[in-house]
């Protein structure tokens, strides 16, 4: 038996032992989601419990070095658990902008200290982070941002304002673009790591079209941060910014969308039928393209997947991903309200179902897929500029 | 499922690449339609056959290579980058893919050694409307005759066999010279040739049809198709990206415009969405998938629509001069519209798809 034979079984065995059996049910909805912190809620025992096991084991993070509480298994091991976790439909134990974006940053920017410092709690689901980036006048210039962060000796003093900051007001720490040089502009922002419990850091939900506040207004007034808490040098911090959005656009392109409820079955299930055929052909043809664009959505990540194990560079690819998974959510979003007819019309109460409340609300949501994360504008420059080489300087 | 190429097929893809660039661009065929030749060029299809393309997929025991359709869909996508003129796709595919899915042990032991060598074009005979319908077939046959008629049958002009289908997915074999079959020769906007074929009382020995070899075959040949159509799209948008990095207006090269980028942008988006759709429907194909006909519709769709957008956008962003003779675009455009017809366009597949998945 090879090697990576041994550990399927070991893994098997592993999972089989340690995965409740409630954990192998798909999620329901959002307030099911484990997004651990200082201040965690878990919708279950089992769901504690199953993060409990996966943080102790590292796998909540597998590929990550075992010193800084990952799994240190080999990118073939983490393959192999992925599947034995999908097999048996196992929930993810943990969601986490810590494990999505700051993590593999801090890997390959922070300073010793830092990395031991907050790894092994992202990796266990202590520590719950919130991304801030945005400001009222940096939105798509984000390099524009004016959060100041003046040099005090022992402390840098932190004042300004981010905006839409995920989950900030849940959040137990923020990774933070603040400007350390106001007379450059790319070349005078750094990053920072802020504890969310320092004196002067205040957070405000933003009540969104969908109803619901997953993003926040976040204020900073005369906030003192360590010295240590700067990652990467001074004026240094567009670079691990810029690296950090790589990340965040390939793992948001679909966030906050509820994938459970299938367009053909929703389709099928409220528009009339003929001859074993959607009698709206024009939907159906729409629906029919609509899975087609989905599947070569999902062939295209594991052909990535594949030239990325090969050892090609496809970082590049990120913006492009972004825009082709925000565009494919939004699709899905505006046929499933379609396919639903006047049910998708309800707002709240007892007359409509949780899921059809859940395709409207969806739907709206799903608005600020192609915003977030870097607007499809933006993400279309990067792809023309850096991946087609499309400039306009030549 | 893989979407890398084992080294036999990696090694055929680059020699494809080198001689079509070196030996058949596609100033080749302007030439032959130049010269009135109709996708006549015997002497290419030689060259072709001596480097092996036109046994990729047929077994060794018969004289091919045994390669599978992952590496003839890797020529046929090189092929397709030049928009080069042969019966690559008519008979080294499809030709090949029916007489190896229907043909008896005699007739693939007659004929599938002479398309392996290039010898012999065999094609499929399908359609007998404007349309791509395969399950609709008037063609009348008793007593070993067949009678009706075929429509815009790909190298059908220079076809030396015919697989020709009948209702109920029935397959026969017709030599191209047999009595009481007639050609009336299409001369094409793709400059590539075409006949329709009518059959008065042709002598035609059943194979092994049926409805399900029949779709077996098709789907083969929308696959290998959407390979080739698949590097025809690749290379229309690199031909008008590169474009785009030179001409200059308003003082500066007109890709700096971000209305231009953006559209560059998509474009390359869908072409690498449909890249992964080829590639696994080949693949499919090699792994003898149960889902091959998913994938089928799933590639020839996409690569319709990618190839379709392509080669409209390389006429618009050329402007004036993507609009002359002189230049390639309209030679991908007047390709990319046949291709798109033949074995299903993209409707067709949409609808099959849904059929497929079921609503």
């Amino acid at each position: 038996m090879t090697d990576l034979e041994t550990f399927r079984e070991e893994t098997r065995a592993w999972l089989e032992a340690n995965c409740p059996a409630s954990m192998r049910t798909p999620l329901t909805g959002e307030e099911e989601i484990v997004w651990g912190g200082r201040n965690a809620k878990y919708p279950s025992e089992d769901a504690k419990l199953w993060l409990d096991r996966m943080g102790a084991k590292g796998w909540t993070v597998p590929s990550w070095p075992q010193e800084y509480g990952g799994g240190g298994l080999s990118a073939d091991e983490n393959r192999v658990l992925q599947s034995e976790l999908k097999r048996i439909g196992a929930r993810p134990a943990l969601f986490s902008f810590g494990i999505w974006m700051l993590g593999p940053v801090l890997l390959e920017y922070a300073n010793e200290e830092q990395k031991k410092e907050h790894l092994p709690k992202i990796a266990r689901g202590e520590i719950r982070w919130c991304q801030g980036y945005s400001e009222p006048g940096a939105g798509s210039d984000l390099a524009g941002l004016q959060t100041k962060c003046e040099d005090k000796g022992d402390h840098w003093l932190i004042n300004g304002q981010k905006v839409w900051t995920s989950y900030a007001n849940y959040a137990d720490w923020c990774f933070c673009l603040v400007r350390t040089d106001a007379s450059v502009k790319h070349e005078g922002i750094s990053f920072v790591l802020i504890d969310m419990t320092t004196k002067g850091v205040e957070t405000r939900p933003i009540k969104l079209i969908s109803g619901s506040s997953p993003f926040c207004e976040t204020f900073f007034t005369d906030v003192r941060v360590p010295k240590g808490n700067m990652v990467g040098r001074l004026n240094g911090g567009w670079e691990i910014a810029k690296r950090l959005l790589q990340y965040e656009r390939t793992n948001i392109s679909g966030f906050g969308s509820n994938t459970r409820i299938d367009v053909v079955e929703i389709a099928t299930a409220n528009v009339r039928i003929e001859n074993g055929m959607l009698a709206d052909r024009d939907l159906r043809a729409r629906i029919a393209a609509h899975k087609m664009a989905e599947r070569a959505y999902a062939l295209t990540t594991q052909r990535a997947q594949e030239e990325a194990k090969a050892g090609q560079n496809v970082s590049h690819m990120a913006s492009m991903f972004k825009v082709a998974g925000a565009n494919l959510n939004q699709e899905r979003c505006e046929l499933m309200m379609e396919a639903l007819g006047n049910r998708a019309l309800g707002w709240a109460g007892e007359e409509f179902t949780p899921d059809e409340l859940a395709v409207t609300r969806g739907w709206l949501r799903s608005k600020g897929n192609s915003i977030e994360g870097g607007t499809t504008e933006i993400n279309l420059n990067v792809v023309a500029k850096r991946v087609l080489g499309l400039r306009d300087t030549q | 499922m893989t979407f890398t190429l084992s080294d036999d097929a990696r090694m055929l893809k680059e020699t494809a690449r080198d001689f079509f660039r070196e030996q058949a661009p596609v100033s080749r065929l302007r030439k032959m339609r130049d010269e009135k030749k109709n996708g006549r060029d015997p002497e290419l299809w030689r060259e072709m056959s001596a480097l092996g393309f036109a046994g990729v997929i047929v077994p060794e025991e018969f004289g091919g290579a045994g390669l599978g359709y992952v590496a003839l869909g890797a020529v046929l996508e090189e092929a397709g980058r030049t928009l080069v003129a042969s019966p690559l796709h008519s008979s080294a595919l499809v030709g090949a893919s029916a007489l190896m899915l229907a043909g008896t042990e005699a007739q693939k032991a007659e004929w599938l050694p002479k398309i392996a060598s290039g010898e012999a074009i065999a094609t499929l005979a399908v359609d007998e409307w404007a349309h791509h319908t395969p399950e609709k077939s008037k063609l009348k046959a008793s007593d070993g005759k067949i009678s009706g008629e075929k429509k815009y049958i790909a190298d059908g002009h220079i076809a030396d066999l015919f697989v020709v289908a009948g209702r109920e997915g029935a397959l026969y074999l017709v030599k191209g010279d047999a009595k009481g079959l007639s050609r009336r020769e299409l001369t094409t906007a793709d400059s590539r040739g075409a006949a329709d074929l009518i059959f008065d009382g042709v002598s035609a020995e059943p194979m092994n049809g049926g409805v399900a070899v029949l779709e077996q075959i098709l789907d083969r040949g929308r696959i290998g198709l959407a390979a080739e159509m698949l590097g025809q799209a690749s290379e229309a948008f690199e031909i008008t990206s590169e474009y785009l990095k030179t001409r200059r207006q308003f003082g500066q090269v007109i890709g700096g415009f971000q209305a231009l980028q953006h559209r560059a942008a998509k474009l390359f988006t869908e072409l690498e969405l449909t890249r992964s759709c080829v590639l696994a429907a080949l693949d499919a194909l090699d792994r003898e998938s149960g889902s091959v006909a998913e994938y089928a519709s799933l590639a020839k769709a996409r690569a319709c629509e990618t190839l379709h957008d392509a080669t409209n956008e390389m006429v618009q962003l050329h402007g004036g001069i993507g609009m002359t003779d002189e230049h390639d675009a309209g030679l991908y455009l007047k390709r990319a519209r046949v291709a798109e017809a033949l074995y299903g366009g993209a409707s067709f597949h949409r609808d099959r798809y849904a059929s497929l998945l079921g609503f």
